[in-house]
């Protein structure tokens, strides 16, 4: 699965399109990376249908006559207790979470790596501030800080964004922190440093670039946790508000249906799994190309 | 003086009393979000009848509440209150939040043992299978489960067991009234069946990566090598010097898991309907009782970090080389 020939972030390559194509082709060659890419590709077409108003119903219109109808041409995945198409719903849910599984982990990421570089570049006082709020929110299990973040927020899927975004903060100041502390003792850091470049200057352009494989395994991953934390808020009624589609929500309703139409449950159910599995599996390819040691431990 | 020195040196008082600091952070941060919830704790008491307040009443509320003292004054006066044991009253259950929390914690407490015994049991010869061929069929199937543990969230995997055990089998325990441990052993044992099965089917794919990695790289030890060399029965090898050996970052992991464990109760409490601390902090924030909230979550993180402080510890004891 790894490829030996890829080489740690620091080692000397031919600059640029070319190496990013190498890891693209390792990446296609990883079977957990291509069966990855090929779910979060489709599952983004889905919902970019969604986003575009493309989905054969409106995911939100009430049509009682065809309440809880089986799958069948006219509606692919069935319909739900109100006759709303269950696939078009689908398809808005998958685009809800992604929007706020994606903002909540730009968010964490910009914040946490600013945070890593500073505290492992610096040292000092920043580090110790850091690594004290980190280990604070550490100290909070990840869904209950989540949950109670989103109790305290007037809750529109922003918010809920913002509080996902708070609980992986620590996560990619950790990540970040630690490469940091070890570039900084690397030659040409110091190299950059004697020439008198300011320090601003040597972290962005000499020690980010350097870090930038981990922190994109690491976003992989953060989406598909960020995907559950959603989908678990708005089971638990703390996601954004009905009417707008989630997956999480439509499971929480179809539960006490699953007897008498099980595809209102199945249909949610198989898409948030795939949607997890599909990021878990592009987040272990991603690693493999990146990481040739190959380090599960996390 | 010497005592002293010893003491500051000393690794495990050390990380006890970082374990206090950031528990002292912890309440900071409850504090800050009991301070951001929209309107004040007389709103959230009182509820619509607070708009029927007037100027007077509301301002000897205030005074009553401390509202009207600085933030800092506040936080000291909720914080000693806090530890000793004052942890607000809850309305609703006309019961204070302590007596609550006496009775809740022990119940998932009880889940979080029964579902990280569920863990160790699937994840760890799971992991030792599918790390004695790497690259193979078992390996592939350890590996798919692991995914799966990763993958399938607890509630979706919650909802569907309940529904289609008791469906199809009419297995369904949690539709009584909950009953605890010392009251009907029998049927307590069957409504925690599924809540911690599910919970400990989470945690089971990262043990089960984490037995997985350490014994491949505990295998290629030269003390394995030499071992083998001298003739140890293989089933001895396999489990005194490898999974002793790979013991460590299992039991760190577990450890890990435990914050997850915590979160994934809410989850699991709620659909199975159990009376444990998750719920608890699931009513109060339904129910826009936030004292209720703010002391349950303080309870849970302190719960959090200490069992933090003792993996900790435990992994001192079983590894002689972090022992200080």
């Amino acid at each position: 699965m790894t490829d030996l020939t890829q080489t740690t972030p620091t080692a000397q390559l031919p600059a640029g399109a070319s190496r990013r194509g190498h890891r693209i082709r390792a990446l296609l060659r990883s079977r957990s990376g291509l069966i990855g890419l090929i779910i979060v590709v489709v599952l983004a077409v889905l919902s970019l249908m969604s986003f575009l108003g493309l989905t054969p119903h409106d995911p939100i219109a009430q049509n009682p006559p065809s309440r809880l109808l089986a799958p069948s041409g006219e509606h692919w995945f069935g319909t739900d207790q109100f006759g709303r198409d269950i696939f078009s719903r689908v398809a808005a849910g998958v685009a809800n979470s992604a929007l706020i599984a994606l903002v909540a982990v730009a968010f964490a990421t910009v914040v946490g790596t600013l945070g890593g570089l500073v505290a492992g570049f610096y040292r000092g006082f920043s580090d110790g501030a850091i690594g004290a709020i980190t280990n604070v929110l550490f100290a909070f299990p990840p869904l209950l800080l989540a949950l109670s973040l989103a109790s305290v927020f007037t809750r529109n899927w922003f918010t809920i964004a913002v509080a996902i975004a708070i609980v992986y903060v620590p996560i990619f100041i950790r990540v970040v922190r630690g490469p940091v502390l070890t570039l900084r003792e690397i030659e040409y850091v110091k190299a950059a440093t004697s020439t008198g470049q300011r320090r601003v200057a040597i972290m962005l352009r000499h020690v980010l670039p350097n870090i930038t494989s981990i922190i994109i395994v690491q976003i992989t991953l953060s989406l598909s946790w960020a995907v559950l934390t959603e989908a678990s808020l708005s089971f638990l009624g703390l996601g954004a508000p009905p009417p707008a589609p989630s997956l999480g929500s439509m499971i929480f309703e179809a539960r006490t249906l699953v007897t008498v139409a099980p595809w209102t449950m199945l249909a949610p159910g198989i898409v948030v799994v795939l949607l997890v599995v599909g990021l878990n599996l592009l987040g272990d390819g991603l690693r493999d190309v990146f990481d040739p040691r190959g380090n599960r431990k996390r | 003086m010497n005592v002293l020195r010893t003491l500051a040196h000393n690794r495990v008082l050390r990380r006890i009393a970082a374990a206090l600091l950031t528990l002292f952070g912890v309440a900071v941060v409850v504090f800050i979000m009991l301070r951001a919830i929209p309107g004040d704790q007389i709103t959230a008491n009182l509820g619509t009848e607070a708009a029927g307040l007037t100027p007077g009443q509301r301002d000897s509320l205030t005074r009553y509440y401390g509202l009207d003292q600085p933030l800092v004054t506040q936080f000291f006066s909720w914080l000693g209150n806090v530890v000793t044991g004052n942890l607000g009253f809850s309305a609703r259950a006309q019961q204070s939040v302590l007596d609550l929390t006496l009775s809740s914690l022990p119940v998932t407490f009880q889940l979080a043992a029964m579902s990280i015994i569920f863990a160790l049991v699937i994840g760890i010869p799971l992991g030792m299978l599918a790390a004695s061929r790497p690259d193979s069929m078992r390996d592939g199937f350890g590996q798919l489960v692991g995914l799966a543990g990763l993958s399938i969230p607890a509630f979706l995997l919650a909802t569907t067991l309940m529904s289609v055990l008791a469906t199809s089998w009419g297995f369904n325990p949690n539709g009584q009234g909950f009953a605890s441990l010392v009251d009907d052993p029998l049927l307590n044992l069957q409504q925690m069946l599924l809540p911690s099965l599910v919970l400990g089917f989470g945690i089971a794919a990262p043990i089960m990566r984490t037995t997985r990695t350490a014994v491949l790289e505990v295998r290629s030890d030269d003390f394995v090598r030499t071992a083998r060399a001298k003739g140890v029965p293989p089933r001895r090898l396999q489990f005194k010097h490898v999974l002793g050996n790979a013991l460590v970052p299992i039991v760190t992991m577990t450890g890990l898991q435990f914050g997850y464990l915590l979160g994934g109760a809410v989850v699991v409490e709620q659909v199975f309907s159990i009376p444990g601390i998750g719920r608890q902090v699931l009513l109060g924030i339904q129910q826009k009782e936030y004292a209720l909230v703010q002391s349950s979550v303080l309870v849970i993180a302190l719960a959090f970090v200490i069992v933090n402080l003792l993996t900790d510890l435990l992994y001192r004891a079983i590894d002689p080389r972090v022992r200080a």
